[in-house]
Order: structure tokens, then sequence, then C-alpha cells
């Protein structure tokens, strides 16, 4: 029978409570939303901690709301309630692909999009989503709360710039026109996870050309978007040749490592096969949005 | 600590440590043996009851994180002695074989069902993949649950009627 070693367990009533049980329970203090990450570490003693400090009662961080630039999502927001969102479909259906095929619906109910990228496993797939649509975390410390890029957010596998006294609160699309996104994933069987995966998003112009795009990878060896990959895209047509091009280059961008999952040819084969995928889904999507 | 939940309409508390998942408070403090343990790793879905009439895994939750919350395992399935249509469908479709994931995979159902009144077969895959049956009884399992969705307000067996 796996069972936590012994923690002492408090329930955060807001987030400013949540900032203070942290100050005051110190540095083997920590967060717990769904749990489906710590409480696994906890059971196999990768993770030890004195307290556990339970923020699903925090109300303020459940909320999925529509700005007109930009669409905000609580940091409690399980991925069954992104996956059952039609706003989230709608302008980001890269979220929707992915959430399909993160772990299982019954471990949907529970995880939340604040955990899974506080988590930052390196085969994570919410972090590339975030990567490709250029999300913005923010993170709620004593002294305020501070608006961080991906790029500065994910720093690594397993380690992200929240620290140990601060809370990820929420993450913010951008909401630009004209735009299509799609993710794929490749797994051995249902809800493992990637043994590589592929997301991008395309931005066009009024011209029919590529304003902008990104493209990222899961499971591959790739901190933050295959950003040269992206750039040949820029100011050029869509065709199949230019989607081969960038999957080329992306597959280039890759460091995969041979584990149980598959060999470093496979997983390079698979780079460049699903972000061709998804360049050309993204598209389709730019060209025909869903109705509102 | 003091872990107070509604469990299949009752109030319950019992005392006990913050360490303590869910699914050992409802089989040990409470003497809920009809919720399976299984792999302990979130992976295989036996332990699956319904919090706030949501499938989780209790397996991966603390009794804690439950406190105030509303819990349903398979014992508060039926209504007095008659089966819920679920329960029924199981029965009626050969629904189980050695009937270790089988609580899970009623709760699961029922929580589709109550959603989803009419679900086509590949939904009520979906809905079942994050469980495992060990007999690979799939194909029964799903026909079970179609039975149940084809008989919402099914003349359900009384419970004495139920083979022991």
């Amino acid at each position: 029978m796996q069972v936590p070693a012994p923690f002492d367990y408090v329930r955060a009533t807001s987030v400013a409570n949540a900032l203070e049980l942290l100050e005051r329970h110190g540095p083997e203090a920590r967060v717990i939303a769904g749990g489906h990450s710590l409480l696994p570490m906890m059971k196999l003693r990768l993770a030890r901690p004195d307290w556990i400090i339970d923020i699903n009662d925090v109300a303020e961080l459940h909320a999925l709301t529509e700005e007109p630039d930009e669409l905000r999502v609580g940091a409690l927001t399980r991925h069954a309630e992104l996956l059952d969102s039609d706003v989230v479909g709608r302008l980001f259906p890269i979220i929707h692909d992915a959430e399909r095929v993160i772990a299982d619906p019954v471990v949907r109910n529970r995880g939340t999009i604040g955990g899974s990228l506080g988590q930052a496993d390196p085969a994570e797939d919410l972090t590339t989503v975030c990567d490709v649509l250029h999300a913005r975390i923010v993170i709620a410390s004593p002294g305020g709360e501070r608006v961080v890029d991906m790029a500065d957010f994910h720093r690594g596998p397993y380690e992200t710039a929240c620290e140990q006294h601060e809370l990820i609160t929420e993450i913010r699309f951008p909401v630009r026109p004209r735009a299509g996104s799609a993710y794929e994933k490749v797994e051995r069987r249902v809800g493992d996870w990637a043994v590589a995966a592929a997301g991008a998003a395309l931005w066009m112009a009024e011209d029919g050309t590529v304003a902008d795009a990104t493209i990222g990878l899961t499971a591959l060896g790739l901190e933050g978007p295959a950003v040269e990959a992206a750039a040949v895209l820029i100011g050029e047509r869509p065709s199949e040749d230019l989607f081969a091009e960038a999957a080329d280059l992306a597959a280039a961008a890759s460091s995969p490592i041979e584990d149980q999952r598959g060999p470093v040819d496979y997983k390079r084969h698979l780079a460049a096969e699903l972000t061709r995928r998804v360049l050309g889904r993204a598209l389709d999507r730019a060209a025909h949005p869903a109705v509102a | 600590m003091q872990v107070t939940m509604t469990v299949n309409g009752t109030e319950v508390t019992r005392d006990v440590e913050p360490r303590i998942l869910l699914v050992h408070y409802l089989r040990e403090s409470l003497g809920l043996t009809g919720t399976h343990w299984g792999c302990d790793t979130s992976n295989c879905g036996t332990c699956v009851v319904l919090v706030d009439g949501e499938p989780v895994k209790s397996c991966t939750q603390l009794a804690a994180m439950t406190a105030g919350h509303e819990v349903t395992t398979v014992e508060g399935m039926a209504d007095g002695a008659t089966l819920d249509p679920v329960q029924q469908g199981f029965m009626e479709e050969h629904g189980l074989q050695c009937g270790f994931c089988t609580p899970g995979m009623m709760l699961t159902a029922r929580a589709l069902l109550d959603r989803n009144p009419d679900p086509a077969e590949d939904e009520i895959r979906e809905a079942i993949s994050g469980q495992i049956c060990r007999c690979t009884g799939y194909a029964t399992i799903v026909r079970s649950v179609q039975w149940a969705a084809a008989h919402p307000a099914a003349e359900g067996t009384t419970a004495s009627e139920v083979p022991a």
C-alpha cells in the first residue's frame, strides 16, 4: 500500500491566505490542486512536504473570462472544464486537441492547468500549448502579482519562475484575428505520456500570407518553441512544400532521447510528421474558423 | 484530524491522519469495501467513486481534500431494494467477470448517463478509457451501459433477487 509520509494539512480560503500559509510554513510546504502529480510523487517519496496547502476552495482561481483581446483562465480550471468550454474550443482549438489526449477522462476531472504548468514535466502537453499560443502566466507574491511570458516562466524540466512563496493564479491567452491552431500527440496507449507531440499556431495576414507562426514540440528535448522552423513560414503563402520545410527544421531542432517509448530516429520522424500535420490543420482552421 | 463528508447521503466524521487517501478512508474507516483498491498509481481506475457527481480516482485524492463534499460509492447506487439501471444493465448484459473493476465502471457509467442519457458507443468507450478491466471484458461493459441508457427507469431487480 502506497501512502504518503506524514504531513500537516490546511485549506487556503483565498489567494492572499494561500500566500500567508506558504510564508508561514516555509520551504517544505507544497500547494495541492488536482494532486495527480504531487500525490503520486509523495507516495514514492520523490516529494516529502511537511505541509500541504489545499487551494481547491479558492474560488477566485476558478474563473474563465473572455476579454476582447485575451482569454483569462484561472489556474484551478480543470482539464475537463477546458475541454467542455465552447469559448476555449472556438478561440484556441489547440487546447481542445491537447486536452482530449491528456491522461484519461477521470484524471481530467481533477488535474488543473496551473498544476500542469507548475509541474513542468518534460512530456507535459499544456506547456507546449502555452508556448505556441504565447500565453502569459500570472504569479501572485506577497508583494503583489507579476505577469511573465512562457519564455521566462518555463525554465526547464520541473522548473518554473514560480518561487516557493508564490502561486500561479491565471493563464492569459492573447486573442488575435485570422488564427488557427492544432496539436497532435502519438502515445503508446490511451492516457500515456507522449512518445512525441507537436503543436502549431498560424496567424494569417489579410493577403493570405502567414503573418505570424509558432511551432512547439513535446517530449522531444526542445525547450521553448522551434523558432527557426516557424520563421520560414512568416511572410510566405502556405503550401505543402513550405510546411514540409518547416517540419524538417522542427525535427532538426529536436533532440529526443531513446527510451522505452522509442528510438531517436523514430521520435525525430514523428517531430517532422506531426509538425507537418498540425500546420495543415492550423491553416484549415484559420481559413474556416469555428462558428461562435 | 476530523474529516467530515457525506457518503451515500449520510454525513460521516472520522478522525484520520491527513495522509490517508480517500480510498482507504472509505474502505478502512467506513468499512465500505465495495470501492476497490488496485494499482495505487492513478492508472487502473478500479477505485473510482463519485465526488459531487464526478468520477474521481480515490487513490489520488486525500480524504482531507474530500471533507465537505458528497461521495457516492457502489454501496450508494441502489435505491433501497431497487438496483440502479446501470447495475441492472451489468446483470442483464454480463458486464462483469471477476468483478474487480465493476464498482468503478458502474459509477463512471452512472456519471456519464447523468450528463448524457443517450451516449454513442464511442462516448461510452471514451468515458471508461481511464479504467482497466483485467478480464478485458470491455464489450459487455459497453453493452451493459447501453442497456442502462435504453432502460432509464428500469424496473430494477430487488436486491434480494441478486445472486449472492
